[in-house]
């Protein structure tokens, strides 16, 4: 535990040197996105990878997120820092009510996978027809620079701000890995009766994951909505940000601390050399994630960071370390 | 402590257990056996809260827990091990008891600790950072003992945990049978391994098609007719009887 709060003070600190040490804009940017993407992965690694329930709509609660602090914002005056804890609870909601409804009645796997889908489906085509969305026009939040208003004219606020989320996700997931709840919820994915018979309520250990991890989406809706000051249903409740979220902690190691900071990292390295070999071709992404995504399954169930750890550990002598 | 009342339990058509009334004094070392199929699990299930009987009531400390859930009868006192063994495979043996440590024991240190003194005890001690999905047969039966000891059960019910295991091993967890009834805590064992019947059991019941068909100390069971038929098919007992006397093997 030492040494993994150690890592993440050790990361933190080398991250807030970014802004200072990359001349680059671009890059400076493109590290700003990586920590954004890896916050999202964050989150659907604490349902996914620690609880083992693979959401395939995590839009659901990003796009949340973002409406609810864009909204409070735009048409009701709301500070956007007062905003962003309304729209992490708003997004647990969502997390909770799609939760009570798949667990209450068993939902598994692929099932469960359909349904956090499908919600996210349901919230774009409702974000598309209600007028508090601003319905397929989009949601323009209004500009006015300012620290207090959680814009930031020069980027680097920006920055320190994914940075702090980022944070705050890797202490909680340090939390989550040494507390019972924690250890319920790993019991949980690896064998729902051995759980039960030793006294965990599994319907309650599923719902807090879900909330938890709707909730830290959330916070990634919220912070996207500041930095782009433009919301519309596809961007919000799309399919792309939900399968960004799920591949980020695939890539990186599903239910380790540093696995979706890992995956996040490698996964945009690649989709800018993809750029750069074939240029700039729409839809791009998406097949190479699906690629990435195939070969992951087949050659790396573990991930990046399970990879690793194995490779070292046999390099250690045989020495298994978690 | 644990008394069933009228307990049955059907699959589709099949009778698994049929009308069962049985009852578990505490301090003792109660066995359950019975031919393969004869609703032995089955009943272990409906006890355990995992299959809800079709009639009859579970008593448990003298409150009835038909039809709680199974981790609200976990909580009251009352653990089960799976006859097809339930690893949490990716975790190691340390971690694995640590989850029923965890019952009642909030802090992560503690449970981890409870853990490690439960797998001593267990003799899994150098086994602890061992991930469980490694663990030869005879492991994994010894890990789901402890992780349900763990849990602080004043009621422990073992199905089958000698099973697959060579003579040996067997004595060991016979030995460590004993000392967790030493420590108080009152155990239900289905066993077909009849020397550890005999040698822990103060009382024994049998089922067989469902139903109980007889109750008392192992010397009792094995010279009951009704027992060697339902082992042995019908008219058993009365060749047995008829070559040497009287029937040794159950
Ligand atoms: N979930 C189920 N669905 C349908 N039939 C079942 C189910 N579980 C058990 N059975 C059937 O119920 C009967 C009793 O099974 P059970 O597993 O309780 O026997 P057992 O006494 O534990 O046998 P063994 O000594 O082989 O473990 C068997 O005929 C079995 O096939
Ligand atoms: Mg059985």
């Amino acid at each position: 535990m030492r040494r993994q709060l150690l890592a993440i003070v050790a990361f933190l600190a080398a991250m807030a040197l970014v802004p200072h040490l990359v001349d680059s804009e671009f890059w400076r940017n493109w590290v700003m996105m990586a920590l954004f993407y890896a916050l999202l992965g964050q989150a659907w690694n604490i349902l996914g990878g620690y609880g083992g329930q693979f959401s395939f709509g995590h839009a659901a609660f990003f796009g949340t997120g973002a409406y609810c602090s864009a909204i409070l914002h735009v048409h009701y005056g709301v500070n956007p820092w007062i905003a962003l804890p309304a729209a992490g609870m708003a997004a647990g909601l969502v997390g909770a009510f799609i939760g009570f409804l798949s667990f209450r009645y068993g939902l598994r796997g692929s099932y469960f996978a359909l349904v956090t889908l499908a919600f996210a489906e349901v919230l774009r085509i409702l974000a598309n027809t209600v007028p508090i969305t601003g319905k397929g026009v989009g949601l323009l939040i209004p500009l006015e620079p300012g620290a207090a208003n959680m814009q930031f004219a020069d980027r680097t606020g920006y920055f320190y701000l994914i940075l702090a989320f980022v944070g705050l996700a890797l202490l909680l997931t340090l939390w989550l890995e040494h507390s019972r709840f924690g250890a319920r919820l790993v019991a949980v994915r690896e064998n729902e009766d051995a759980a039960r018979a030793l006294g965990v309520d599994v319907f309650r250990t599923k719902l807090a994951a879900i909330t938890l991890s709707g909730a830290l989406a959330g916070l990634g809706g919220s912070y996207y909505a500041q930095l782009f000051l433009y919301l519309d249903p596809g961007i919000a409740y799309g399919p792309a940000i939900s399968v960004e979220a799920l591949l980020v902690p695939i890539v990186g190691g599903m239910g380790t601390l540093f696995g979706p900071l890992l995956g996040s990292f490698a996964l945009h390295g690649v989709s800018e050399l993809a750029k750069l070999a074939f240029g700039e071709a729409p839809g791009l992404d998406l097949a190479l994630y699906g690629v990435l995504l195939v070969l992951m399954v087949m050659f790396m169930p573990n991930g990046l960071f399970g990879m690793g750890r194995t490779t070292l550990a046999r390099l250690l002598g045989g020495r298994r370390d978690a | 402590m644990l008394e069933v009342e009228g307990v049955s339990k059907n699959f589709g058509g099949l009778r698994a257990v049929a009308d069962v009334t049985m009852r578990v004094e505490e301090g003792s070392i109660t066995a359950l056996i019975g031919p393969n199929g004869a609703g032995k699990t089955t009943l272990f299930a409906t006890i355990s809260g995992f299959l809800r009987p079709d009639t009859g009531r579970v008593r448990f400390l003298g409150r009835d827990i038909a039809g709680l859930s199974p981790e609200r009868i976990c909580r009251l006192g009352l653990a089960r091990t799976f006859q097809i063994v339930q690893p949490f495979a990716g975790l190691s043996v340390r971690e694995n008891i640590a989850v029923g440590a965890h019952l009642h024991r909030p802090g992560r240190t503690e449970a981890l600790a409870h853990a490690e003194l439960i797998g001593r005890q267990i003799g899994m001690g150098r086994m602890l950072d061992q991930p469980a999905g490694a663990l030869t047969i005879a492991g994994r039966k010894r890990l789901e003992l402890a992780r349900a000891l763990a849990t602080d059960p004043k009621l422990l019910l073992l199905d089958e945990v000698m099973a697959g295991l060579n003579p040996t091993e067997i004595e060991e967890i016979v030995a460590v049978v004993r000392r967790i009834r030493l420590a108080g805590v009152t155990i239900l064992l289905i066993e077909h391994v009849m020397q550890a019947v005999v040698s822990l059991a103060e009382t024994t019941w049998v089922l067989s098609d469902g139903v109980l068909i007889a109750r008392g100390s192992p010397a009792e069971i094995a010279a009951d007719p009704k027992v060697v038929e339902a082992y042995l098919g019908r008219g058993a007992a009365a060749r047995l009887a008829g070559r040497e006397g009287g029937a040794a093997h159950a």
